[in-house]
């Protein structure tokens, strides 16, 4: 591995730090622009915002701007200290969510050997958060929501993890720089131009993952907890101003997160073909071809998010235990005994 | 047309028992929610108090009143041009069809009949203020359930609609356009190619909306089975329209009681389901929205020439007596009982209205069901406030 | 052929849609994103729709026709109209006759910030003082300014379309506006 600069260990970290907070809130503002107004708004015959800025780019900081200077209101009833820690629980899980995921050879804030299973413990902390925030409202639609998120996202950790296994199974590793490698320098049947993108032989788990990641992050069909036209906003119906932002905030980071890990994980990551994994070119390059792979995983995330109704919570329940886990472990099963036998 | 199997039915009812059944082990305490007057689901300010068991509700009753208007009594010091005025916002989404039946019972007691273009081009703008009604519909359940785009869809294509009766009343949603005796003026030159093509339009919306939702494994699963109820059920609650069509009965009153209007002048039919379900209500609407369509083409061929008003004095006293008209209204049965005095108003008018009944089976529908199925029934039983209150 | 499942087909309905908002231009310019042609929403203030003649926008006086009969003042369901008249004496119609009184219009305002905007009053003036035109542009921060007098209204009478021609069939004949 070739160190750019020679930092101590303490100035590295926090430059790291600093540029993955200052990454968060830009990836969340770059993905809620493209699809949440304009991709929407296209997909119904209208424009979306197109006054603030060129083509409407500004919105999202006008909006942020427009959330600071509301009042905090708190519900008398409320739990004081849960209600305003909530939002934050669950922001903290997404900002530890991008500690591990890399954007280049060298460009991760820590290359963990435990990458794949951090991201997956770290990334279901969200569910306390809800929680607290679901029971700490004093509302009873806030506790219905809370409610059937605690249910929901529980039972679709199940699947994302056992899709990732048939990935962590072919890749021979738990740690993500190793398992772009491992697809980078794959062969299908012996041609090693595009390497082995494991989505051509894990289709069954990307389906699972995208699936599992669209439960995760509570969007359509499965928005249950925030359910709009019936909870009227589910678990963060009492919550305004800022801390509503970062609810926002927390959504899209994970959605973006989520994106990444699956273009990490089944599409490849930051490596391009034609180059050489340990290619220094490719920290410049990579995180440019990262996000060109996050766009488009979270375009399908979005599109179906605009297009389908939701599903009831028994109905969810019934499809994540009888549908999405068996069918994972028969991935799972498959994918040990190709590995064994080839 | 496709209809629940047993199977799926006797599933549905299992898991409702399953929960109940563990509800009561469990020895859980009841909730009570207000899906309170200010709520996206329901169509305006009505109010349902559910008490909830878990997710299960045990009972559900819903108080309106929250949009009383008083439109009897504001009738009672109206004259009849300005009563008009005000029932087209009583059903302000289909608002032509609100002045129909109260025209037709100032008329029968006037015993004055509209000439025969009158009657026409009325049953033209009746059935278009069907369409638009009932499109929003289409768009909105998709909505209640989650589906963010249909209802997008469906004010879009109903723009168009609602532009052509503009271009012949002069108003979108109050067109204010029927008069004792016929209307208030005649078609202006080449709004009847506007309009078809404008139903060329619209059933595309109709096959989109088919794709989008009907034909969507998630909206099947959703509706299919909930909120069931049987035709006499339906029938004892009074009920009517589109939801008594999809529980089975053959009920239309355009076809069995037209009160004058050109509906047996042309070829049509009649839309039923067996199922009773939400899916069932959302299927009888979609394809009585093509099927309005249709009639519009057909009675846009056929407009007979001639004059537009009868022969009614310029002041108009309607002579003593009682009448009763109803018709088939976007929302279901509508009915106007005008007691006149012979004076320049009514004396008093009762204003029957398909929403009020309909909401009415919501305490014995909503037994056992989970809390989205509580949304997904009221969208599909698709009422407007200003319909139930008046 | 094998039915495609509804997931698919919904999706291609919103796909359908984005493609025909962000690509509207036919031809060989079709790859040109041009959202804001695509887009059915019109962009108000900097695009305006035109209304239809008969739309109901304000109610335009002309004066000369208006007799102060009261008549719209009487049937107007929200009792928006004010008018005030006089009688004056007028010269005989022929040398030797008697002087006839008329009605001379001293006040005739229309509230809209009550008006229905039903067009009963339009309908019943005997004498076609009261037409309707379809600007609708004329709101105003204080609430006061909402009641046009004689001579607002009188500024109308410029917008008021001819009234249109009626489709064949029709026994009706098309009224004409005083200019």
């Amino acid at each position: 591995m070739i160190e750019l600069l020679a930092l101590p260990y303490w100035q590295e970290t926090s430059i790291k730090l600093g540029l993955a907070l200052v990454v968060i809130p830009t990836t969340s503002l770059i993905l809620v622009y493209l699809f949440l107004f304009k991709m929407m708004a296209f997909m119904q015959s209208r424009l979306g915002p197109n006054e603030t800025g060129p083509y409407g780019t500004l919105q999202l900081i006008a909006e942020a701007i427009k959330f600071l200077q509301k009042e905090d209101i708190n519900p008398a009833q409320a739990d004081r200290r849960v209600f305003r820690l909530a939002p934050v629980v669950v922001l903290a899980s997404t900002f530890l969510l991008y500690v591990v995921l890399p954007a280049g050879p060298d460009a991760v804030v820590q290359n963990l050997d435990t990458g794949v299973f951090y991201a997956m413990a770290v990334s279901s902390l969200s569910v306390l958060g809800i929680l607290m925030a679901g029971w700490a409202s004093a509302n009873k639609y806030a506790l219905l929501g809370g409610l059937r998120a605690a249910g929901q996202l529980i039972a679709y950790e199940l699947p994302l993890i056992l899709a990732v296994m048939g990935v962590v199974i072919q890749a021979e590793t738990m740690n993500l720089q190793g398992i772009v490698e491992a697809q980078a320098t794959g062969e299908i049947f012996g041609i090693g131009v595009i390497g082995n993108p494991f989505i051509l032989t894990q289709f069954l788990a990307f389906l699972i993952f995208m699936i599992a990641a669209q439960a995760e992050l509570t969007q359509t069909p499965f928005d249950m907890p925030v359910a709009e036209t019936e909870l009227v906003g589910g678990y963060h119906i009492e919550y305004t101003g800022f801390r509503f932002l970062l609810f926002f905030m927390a959504e899209f980071g994970t959605a973006f997160a989520f994106a990444a890990l699956a273009s990490v994980m089944f599409l490849g990551g930051w490596w391009i073909p034609g180059f050489d994994v340990d290619n220094n070119i490719l920290n410049i390059l990579g995180p440019g071809v990262m996000l060109g792979k996050i766009l488009l995983v979270a375009f399908f995330i979005f599109w179906v998010r605009f297009t389908y109704p939701r599903l009831r919570e028994d109905q969810l329940q019934k499809f994540a235990w009888k549908v999405l886990i068996p069918l994972a472990l028969v991935n799972i099963v498959l994918t040990g005994i190709f590995k064994v036998v080839f | 047309m496709t209809t629940t199997s047993d199977r799926d039915q006797l599933a549905y009812i299992s898991s409702q028992a399953a929960d109940a059944r563990v509800n009561v082990e469990l020895n859980t305490g009841d909730m009570t929610l207000n899906i309170g007057p200010q709520h996206p689901a329901t169509h305006g300010t009505l109010r349902i108090a559910c008490r909830l068991d878990g997710e299960q509700v045990i009972m559900a009753e819903p108080m309106m009143g929250y949009m009383h208007r008083g439109y009897e009594k504001l009738c009672e010091v109206r004259t009849y041009p300005q009563c008009t005025t005000l029932i087209n916002r009583i059903d302000w989404l289909g608002s032509f069809a609100n002045e129909v039946p109260f025209i037709l019972a100032a008329e029968r007691l006037m015993e004055v009949e509209a000439p025969p273009r009158a009657q026409w081009i009325r049953t033209i703008l009746f059935e278009l203020s069907r369409i638009a009604n009932v499109a929003l519909f289409l768009g909105d359940m998709g909505v209640q359930l989650g589906a963010l785009t249909p209802v997008f869809f469906a004010f879009r294509d109903r723009e168009h609609v609602l532009n052509q009766i503009e271009a012949i009343t002069g108003g979108r949603f109050h067109p204010n356009f029927d008069r004792i005796g016929g209307l208030k003026d005649d078609i202006p030159k080449g709004w009847i190619e506007e309009t078809k093509s404008v139903m060329v339009k619209m059933r595309t919306f109709c096959d989109e909306m088919e794709d989008l939702l009907v034909g969507n494994e998630i909206f099947q699963t959703r509706c299919r089975g909930v909120g069931v109820i049987p035709a006499d059920v339906a029938l004892s609650y009074g009920m009517s329209g589109a939801n008594l069509r999809a529980s089975g009965v053959d009920w239309d009153l355009r076809r069995d009681a037209n009160p004058g209007l050109a509906w047996d002048q042309i070829d049509w039919r009649v839309w039923t389901h067996p199922d009773g379900d939400s899916f069932a209500r959302y299927w009888v609407r979609l394809q009585e929205t093509r099927e309005a369509t249709y009639i519009v083409d057909k009675l846009l061929d056929g407009i007979p020439s001639g004059p537009i008003m009868a022969k009614v004095p310029r002041i108009i006293k309607v002579p003593a007596g009682e009448a009763y008209i109803s018709t088939e209204n976007p929302l279901g049965e509508m009915g106007y009982y005008i007691v006149s005095k012979g004076e320049l108003g009514p004396f008093r008018v009762k204003i029957r209205t398909p929403s009020f009944n309909n909401i009415s089976v919501v305490p014995w529908v909503m037994k056992g069901v989970y809390v989205p199925d509580v949304i997904t029934i009221l969208g599909s039983l698709y009422f407007i406030l200003g319909d139930i209150d008046r | 052929m094998p039915q495609v499942p509804g997931f698919i087909k919904g999706l291609s309905v919103t796909a359908k849609t984005a493609g025909r908002t962000l690509f509207p231009k036919r031809g060989w310019k079709t790859l040109i994103p041009a959202p804001q042609k695509g887009a059915v929403t019109v962009q108000y203030p900097r695009e305006k729709e035109a209304p239809p003649d008969r739309a109901r926008g304000v109610i335009a006086l002309h004066e000369e026709n208006c007799t102060a009969c009261m008549l719209c003042s009487r049937s107007c369901p929200d009792w928006c109209i004010y008018i005030e008249g006089h009688k004056v004496k007028a010269p005989p119609r022929r040398a030797g006759g008697k002087a006839r009184s008329v009605n001379m219009l001293d006040r005739f305002d229309i509230d809209y910030a009550l008006c229905m905007y039903c067009g009963i009053c339009v309908e019943v003036c005997p004498f076609d003082a009261l037409f309707w035109t379809p600007e609708y542009e004329y709101s105003e921060p204080r609430i006061a300014d909402l009641l046009h007098d004689k001579v607002r209204l009188g500024e109308w009478m410029d917008t008021v379309p001819d009234f249109l021609e009626y489709e064949s069939g029709s026994e009706e004949k098309v009224r004409k506006v005083p200019r």
